[in-house]
């Protein structure tokens, strides 16, 4: 176990109990009523599902980075988060979303779209630049569908549950996105863990890669399976929630020796500890309508983006 | 134990070459410029896929053999040095024993030995000189203890001592009974450390001999197109350009 896992393993369990009890209302146990009622049905699912939904974000950026070799990359390069996104605003469109299970289903219909479409154009060579440029084409695509979608709302309340859905959220999720979102995600991650030996390879560049043993090509569909799980179920569940994939193998790498297979875990539970903060934030903060886990996150991610450039720039320099 | 090519056609890259390798001994393939050499030896590693014609390891075609059991018998040195992340020496040198599925410290405290670079193993990756890195990769390749070695331009970040060393060290892995196949554009070096010379030109084999018939001043002067002499000095050779 490296130190960036007992890091931020120790940090995920002094996170979990506070954030069960932060909220509007700071949860006295001793003193609530329906105090259990209230942990059990809300704030325990809820805290829950920002783990698993973090924990699949950031296990999929750091396979992510390591595949394309690049600090930059994000799994939303991929084309997976808005194949999902399509998907969850087809259901919306329609007037779904009252249902419980279809928006979700829909919205991993979506992701099982965008991961077939990738794998179709692709997957047979299994080359990395030709792969990058799939994934922006398939984003690109399901970017203007479902701006297409939104502008051709059949009402101004639809219109608006869709673009408030797509900044993403993890309020009034129950148990039932729990259910939904954790076997996939825990599966994706383990595929994305499962690669790690042969994207620690590929940091010597896919010619080497290959002449070690590894096969790119099945490599790549392994990735596309884990990450369109793992972000697949995460954007199911929670709607959009961006930059979580690229900020965490960040926070990560510096308490760990870099190798992308020593990456993915720690990420895993960098990512979880991160949406799980960021959510209890969201709910403390002094306003009248909580604000969106999504647009925090981008608030949040942005800057550090920005940062991160710069960096880069300062070490080119 | 041979590595052959046979009637090997590839894209207009590489037309009609044959070729039996042998181990125990060092062979150099040189040629100008776009003559066809990094692709000849990315096909006999099995990384590109001939159109025409096959790649036979100690007799079976090298596309039947798995591609762990291949990486444990060939060992493959790119000219370009890239190291995308930050990453210990040692654990470069590691990825070596990847096909073997193991870290043994062994082979690798071996391999750091003979590249002498015992005392970077604890540094970063992106901490090292060009030449420091050209050391740690070929390291890499030898910690696979692999049957055969073939390398793309191994000396071309080295100074002229680690160029010697690395010469003798190649020589040694040959002595013992590996097979070592190099692209060199270096002709002073092939013509000193090579038992063998293919020469490439324009994707065909032009010379396939001895050093000093391979690289004749007819030769040179056929394929390169430059008037040359080789002078001698204690059994070693220099070309001086006419």
């Amino acid at each position: 176990m490296n130190r960036g896992t007992m890091v931020f393993g120790v940090l995920l369990c002094l996170a979990l109990p506070l954030s069960l009890l932060a909220g509007k209302v700071w949860l006295d146990p001793a003193s609530v009523p329906n105090a259990s009622l209230i942990l059990a049905e809300l704030r325990l699912p809820r805290s829950l599902l920002a783990i698993v939904v973090g924990g699949g974000l950031g296990a999929a950026g750091a396979a992510m980075q390591g595949y394309l070799r690049n600090p930059l990359a994000d799994p939303g390069l991929f084309g997976i988060a808005p194949g999902a996104a399509l998907g969850a605003v087809v259901a919306l469109w329609f007037g779904y979303a009252a249902s419980p299970w279809l928006l979700p289903l829909f919205a991993l219909t979506g992701a099982g779209g965008a991961m077939a479409l990738l794998a179709a154009i692709a997957g047979r060579t299994g080359g990395i630049a030709l792969f990058t440029l799939a994934g922006l084409m398939v984003a690109s695509l399901a970017g203007a569908l479902t701006a297409l979608a939104i502008s051709m709302a059949p009402n101004a309340f639809a219109m608006s549950e869709i673009v408030l859905w797509l900044n993403g959220a993890l309020t009034d999720r129950s148990w039932r996105e729990v259910w939904l979102a954790t076997p996939l995600v825990v599966v994706g991650v383990l595929l994305l863990w499962r690669a790690g030996q042969a994207l620690d390879a590929l940091t010597l560049g896919e010619a080497v890669a290959r002449s070690l043993g590894v096969n790119t090509h099945a490599l790549l569909w392994v990735l596309i399976a884990g990450i369109g799980l793992t972000v697949g179920a995460s954007v199911a569940v929670a709607g959009i929630i961006g930059f979580v994939g690229l900020i965490v193998p960040h926070l990560v790498r510096p308490l760990t020796d870099n190798r992308p297979s020593q990456l993915i875990v720690p990420s895993a539970l960098a990512g979880a500890l991160l949406v799980l903060t960021a959510d209890s934030v969201v709910r403390i903060l002094p306003m009248v309508t909580e604000l969106r886990l999504g647009i925090a996150l981008s608030l949040l991610g942005a800057p550090f983006f920005l940062w991160l450039l710069l960096r880069m720039r300062r070490g080119l320099a | 134990m041979t590595l052959c090519a046979r009637d090997i056609v590839l894209n207009n890259r590489l037309s009609n070459v044959s070729l039996s390798l042998d181990p125990g001994c060092i062979t150099a393939i040189c040629g100008p410029n776009g003559a066809g050499k990094s692709t000849l030896l990315e096909t006999l590693v099995g990384l590109l896929r001939p159109d025409a014609g096959e790649i036979r390891l100690d007799g079976s075609g090298l596309d039947t053999l798995k591609l762990r059991e291949r990486a444990r018998r060939i060992g493959y040195l790119p000219q370009e040095h890239e190291v995308a992340w930050d990453v210990p020496v040692r654990n470069l040198v590691e990825l070596g024993r990847m096909p073997h599925g193991d870290t043994s410290s062994g082979p690798v405290d071996a391999a750091l030995r003979a590249l002498d670079i015992e005392h970077l193993s604890h540094r970063r990756a992106q901490s090292l000189s060009g030449g420091e890195t050209a050391r740690v990769l070929l390291a890499r390749v030898l910690a696979g203890e692999p049957a055969w070695i073939l390398a793309d331009e191994p000396l071309a970040a080295l100074d002229l001592a680690h160029q010697a060393a690395l010469m003798r060290l190649l020589r040694q892995a040959a002595g013992e009974g590996a097979g070592v196949v190099i692209v060199l554009h270096d002709l002073v070096h092939a013509m000193n450390n090579a038992d063998r010379v293919v020469v490439l030109d324009k994707g065909s084999i032009a010379f396939d001999a001895p050093p000093a018939e391979a690289l004749s001043h007819s030769a040179i002067r056929e394929v390169w197109g430059v008037d040359v002499a080789w002078l001698e000095h204690d059994g070693k050779w220099a070309l001086a350009t006419r």
